[in-house]
């Protein structure tokens, strides 16, 4: 497989990956979310595709994976390599702007800067756009969520967690 | 997995064992933990503190998911994460006693986890600059789920201690109560000396240190005493622990040892 041949691949797989959604938030694709770390080739002639859990417990690891395999193998690269990525850790920072436009549209307020620290920023109501919000609880519905309200329109929202 | 696995562990039998009771302990502690705090879903105090409670106790058992895992392919004997967890015995758990001690009241459970939070902030911290890169790894991606956790705690510690005459009294018995087994956190053994001495773990004696200060500065701000260090009479990472765990094994066991080896 010659060079160009192989970057045909990849850029197709990374494509086909951009299909896959997150069990918890179908609204994101995997590549959204920034677990995908890399799609390449190795000396040995077969793709790998690197995949990073978000936390360490989180339930939707294992959905993940083998959704990721299904649709490789659907897809006819049953001979990729599926490898899990643990270092560097994963953090929110890696979810892309699409993957944070289509947060805010489905009612979850998109991470700050991880760097920045929780709770340094304002978090904007994904409703009614006011930044007059307030946390409730640090922990929500799944690991990567934490609970606000919004003073202006009064409606609970989710927001994901800067991690 | 593709990650490469500590190059002088391999080489080095002692060494390897003395890694693997390592892990065990790291693995232990949380597992333990975590399976203490599942006892709390849908009893807490308020649905925020269930589903705070709830979270922290999926970081923990997914941390000690990723250690076992680690320690299983260390031992090389064949058994894996799944083994270890549910078909050890109490004196093979080598968690720390603290880990192991019922939940009580809400007080104490906040307490409990406040000092152990504390303490795995201070030690993920070294671990993520192991010469051991799986562990690096694996400890600094728990040192961010850590440090929600202790905000947690600590959050509460203060809002506990600060509180009401009642949550105050409650909060003091529960550290007066608790404080007995910090001294087992930073109680070096040849385990915890080989460790460091290997560059797989920080010495003790710095992070117990940073520990002090930190839960100091958390009493001071709750307005709670600290209680005198006492010398302890607790093993739980040697294999010797109180009689708590057991009950907790039963009930975290119960299914794989009444239908060994049955699947979902």
């Amino acid at each position: 497989m010659s060079a160009a041949e192989l970057s045909v691949a990849e850029r197709e797989v990374w494509r086909l990956l951009a299909t896959v959604p997150d069990p918890e938030i179908p609204v994101l694709s995997i590549v959204d979310l920034g677990i995908v770390r890399y799609v390449r080739s190795a000396g040995d002639g077969r793709l790998h595709v690197g995949i990073t859990p978000t936390y360490s417990g989180c339930p939707a690891t294992a959905a993940i994976r083998s959704a990721t395999r299904a649709a490789l193998d659907d897809a006819g690269h049953r001979d990729a390599l599926l490898e899990e990525v643990l270092s560097p850790p994963w953090t929110s920072d890696w979810v892309t702007p699409a993957g944070r436009a289509k947060l805010e549209a489905f009612g979850i307020a998109p991470p700050a800067a991880a760097a920045a620290g929780p709770a340094s920023q304002p978090v904007r109501c994904p409703r009614c756009g006011s930044l007059s919000t307030e946390r409730i609880s640090e922990f929500g519905s799944t690991p990567c969520k934490a609970h606000y309200v919004c003073s202006a329109c009064r409606e609970p929202f989710d927001h994901f967690k800067c991690i | 997995m593709s990650t490469p696995a500590a190059v002088p562990a391999r080489r080095d039998r002692a060494l390897n064992d003395a890694l693997f009771r390592y892990l065990l302990r790291l693995a232990d502690t949380s597992l333990v933990l975590g399976q203490r705090l599942g006892e709390w879903i849908g009893h807490a105090p308020a649905l925020e503190e269930d589903l705070g409670l709830a979270n922290l106790a999926l970081d923990l058992i997914g941390q000690a998911r990723l250690l076992l895992t680690y320690a299983a392919e260390i031992e090389g004997q064949g058994r894996d994460e799944d083994a270890l967890a549910y078909l050890r015995d109490a004196p093979e758990f080598l968690n720390l006693t603290l880990a192991e001690q019922p939940n009580g009241d809400f007080a104490h459970t906040i307490v409990r986890q406040w000092l152990i939070d504390a303490w795995q902030l201070e030690l993920y911290e070294g671990l993520a600059g192991s010469a051991d890169t799986r562990l690096a790894a694996i400890a600094a991606k728990a040192l961010k789920e850590t440090r929600y956790h202790y905000r947690f705690s600590s959050g509460w510690l203060v809002r506990l201690g600060d509180g009401t005459a009642e949550s105050r009294a409650r909060a003091q018995q529960a550290v007066d109560s608790l404080w007995r087994f910090t001294e087992e956190l930073f109680t070096a053994d040849e385990i915890d000396q080989r460790m460091a001495a290997a560059g797989i773990a920080p010495p003790l004696g710095a992070a117990a240190e940073r520990f002090g200060a930190r839960v100091a500065e958390d009493l001071t701000q709750a307005t709670l005493t600290r209680p005198p260090q006492q010398p302890h009479p607790w093993h739980g990472k040697r294999g010797v622990h109180t009689e708590h765990l057991g009950h907790l094994l039963a009930e975290m066991q119960h299914l794989q040892r009444t239908y060994p080896g049955v699947r979902w």
